[in-house]
């Protein structure tokens, strides 16, 4: 336990330390990026639990992450909205004010997203496949209509002025965080468990395993970081609103990880860092070649070029590690690996 | 004698078809029990009814005194019947110590809390499974695959890891189905050998489906055979092998 307290510090530490130079020696476009990729990772990792890990297709990330933003920044901001009955604005003080207000507002976020996810859960006791995927998608689309809906948060124009906490810090050290809680639960007997499901959900069940118990808290735990995710990324943001968490934005998570290899933290770091980064830069390249819609093209390139040569992701199954690094280094006598 | 598992008319129907009929079993405590019959005659059916995985259309199962009817597979599994499947179905990305593993998770003292925090708890834990799962792997000859991908095994070290990861049930009724089949006439001795120490070394329970007549009539202690559905006959080795209905129902199915 304090080896696992160790290294979340050190996680910590190397948030801090990235976010210093971030705030002290990056223009603010690039340091948005930076931070933006922060939040992807978050997301991806969280996705993998549930996508990856327990093989389910969930479609509904930008949902969990919809429930988190709302929630935390409703306890953060100062909340204005027009009342009909009185005729005048209201206005309502934040209920965490300050700074020290803003962890236990993204606590409360990932909390009433894993809530939703347990919500979420139960149907995939019932659902496969693409039945669970349109499923998810639709819980999505419901909470992006509810949000639309309910005035108190802005209705289809969203929260503003939200305070401006997420920093480098907090996103690096929530993803690190993120990173190492998901290392730790891949290799216990709950990782092995979430796994044996994916792998064989009969199997999996004859040997005792509660696959219905697994999937739940797969979806739990993917939608508790999700919803930090979406904490961060209203504090980043300042403004969010209903569009910013449509089903597309599931479908970016989803990319992500088939991208970087479904099953794979590691990969899922790598594929929400590529398409966090991609997009961006090919933004210039695409104003210099005045051709729009070259950058969706180039990104759909991508994906066919993916899946017609390296169909399980960049990184497969595998983690990186210094083993897996040594391995692909030019070998000397080790048999290589069945695809 | 009271039996371990008893079975009263068991029976599943699949739409028309009666796969099993009326079969009653009895399998005492520390036995090794045979049950044979010709493709289709529904062994693997039974199994599943045995295992919570298909609920009977019609009868009654009890283990060690309780009904199993209608508990699912997780809480029968919990209750102590494990099993091998005739389809393998190994987790294939786990390596073979970790599939032996999953084996010992039903009985895990440890919280999710306490994984993600790597409390002492979650340590002892893991000690606990590495050390069944390396004890049984031993036993099964497979302790120097350990590290390898279940998927990389051959065919007859992932029947002996099927075995392996039910064994870490730490079940009282081992059901094997058909664990010879695709293995070569040395394995098969091999596994015969295995399957005698498993009851006699480990004091567990089996009950075995298999084709090779050789393994089943040289080490059960009593066969039951189904055909159709069916049972036609029930004795020991010797009894069954001269029944007029059993030579009849295999030389039938030959023919
Ligand atoms: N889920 C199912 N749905 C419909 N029919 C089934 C199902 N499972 C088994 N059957 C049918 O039930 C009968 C018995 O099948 P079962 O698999 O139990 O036979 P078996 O004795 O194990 O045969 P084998 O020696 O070939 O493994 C077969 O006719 C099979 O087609
Ligand atoms: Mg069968």
């Amino acid at each position: 336990m304090l080896r696992a307290l160790g290294i979340l510090c050190l996680g910590l530490a190397g948030a801090f330390g990235l976010h210093l130079v971030v705030s002290n020696a990056v223009p603010p476009y690039p340091a948005l990026i930076v931070n933006m990729c922060g939040i992807s990772i978050i997301l991806a990792i969280s996705l993998n639990v549930i996508n990856g890990l327990t093989g389910q297709f969930s479609l509904g990330h930008a949902g969990f992450m919809a429930i988190g933003a709302y929630v935390s920044a409703y306890f953060t901001t100062t909340l204005r909205y027009f009342d009909p009955d009185a005729a005048r604005y209201i206005s309502e003080a934040p209920l965490f004010d300050g700074l020290w207000g803003f962890p236990p507002a993204l606590l409360a976020g990932g909390i009433a997203a894993a809530l939703a996810g347990l919500i979420v859960g139960i149907p995939t006791l019932r659902l496969k496949g693409d039945y669970l995927a349109i499923a998810t998608l639709g819980f999505g689309e419901i909470v992006s209509i509810l949000l639309s809906n309910f005035r108190a948060v802005g209705g289809t124009k969203g929260l503003t002025s939200i305070p401006g906490y997420a920093d480098t810090f907090w996103i690096y050290g929530s993803a690190a965080t993120c990173l190492i809680l998901t290392g730790f639960l891949q290799r216990s007997t709950f990782g092995r468990a979430l796994i044996a499901v994916r792998e064989n959900e009969l199997a999996a069940e004859v040997m005792g395993i509660n696959a219905a118990r697994m999937k739940i808290t797969a979806f739990v735990y993917g939608a508790f970081f999700a919803g930090v995710a979406g904490g961060l990324f209203g504090h980043l943001m300042l403004t969010i609103s209903p569009a910013n968490f449509g089903y597309m934005k599931s479908v970016e998570v989803v990319v992500m990880l088939v991208l970087g290899g479904l099953g794979s933290s590691t990969g899922a770091v790598v594929g929400a860092l590529i398409l966090t980064v991609l997009p961006e830069a090919l933004r210039d390249v695409e104003r210099q070649v005045e051709l729009s819609g070259f950058r969706m093209a180039l990104y759909a390139l991508l994906l066919v070029v993916m899946m017609l040569f390296r169909p399980q992701g960049i990184f497969g199954q595998r983690e990186l590690s210094l083993k897996l690094l040594r391995r692909l280094l030019p070998s000397r006598d080790k048999p290589g690996r069945q695809p | 004698m009271t039996s371990l598992l008893e079975t009263r008319g068991l029976t599943m129907r699949f739409g028309g078809l009666t796969a099993v009929d009326d079969c009653n079993l009895g399998i005492r405590e520390g036995e090794l029990f045979g049950l044979i019959g010709p493709n289709g005659a529904g062994k693997t059916t039974v199994f599943n009814m045995l295992t919570g995985v298909y609920t009977p259309s019609q009868g009654s199962v009890s283990f060690a005194g309780r009904d199993l009817r209608g508990l699912g597979p997780v809480r029968v599994a919990r209750l102590g019947v494990s099993r091998t499947f005739q389809n393998i179905r190994l987790f294939d990305e786990l390596s073979v110590l970790e599939n032996a593993m999953t084996g010992a998770h039903q009985h895990a003292h440890c919280r999710l809390f306490d994984s993600l925090l790597r409390t002492g708890r979650h340590h002892r834990e893991e000690a606990r499974q590495r050390e069944i799962a390396y004890r049984l792997l031993a036993f099964l000859g497979l302790e120097d695959r350990a590290g390898l991908p279940a998927r990389s095994l051959p065919y007859g070290h992932r029947r002996k890891l099927e075995i392996a990861r039910a064994l870490a049930t730490q079940p009282r009724l081992l059901c094997l189905d058909e664990p010879a089949a695709g293995m070569n006439s040395g394995e098969k001795a091999e596994l015969a050998g295995l399957i005698r120490r498993i009851r006699d070394e480990l004091k567990v329970t089996v009950l075995l489906i298999e084709h090779d007549m050789r393994l089943v009539l040289g080490i059960c202690e009593r066969i039951q055979v189904l055909d159709y559905g069916k049972t036609i006959a029930l004795g020991t080795p010797r009894e069954v092998q001269q029944d007029r209905k059993v030579i009849e129902a295999y030389l039938g199915a030959e023919a």
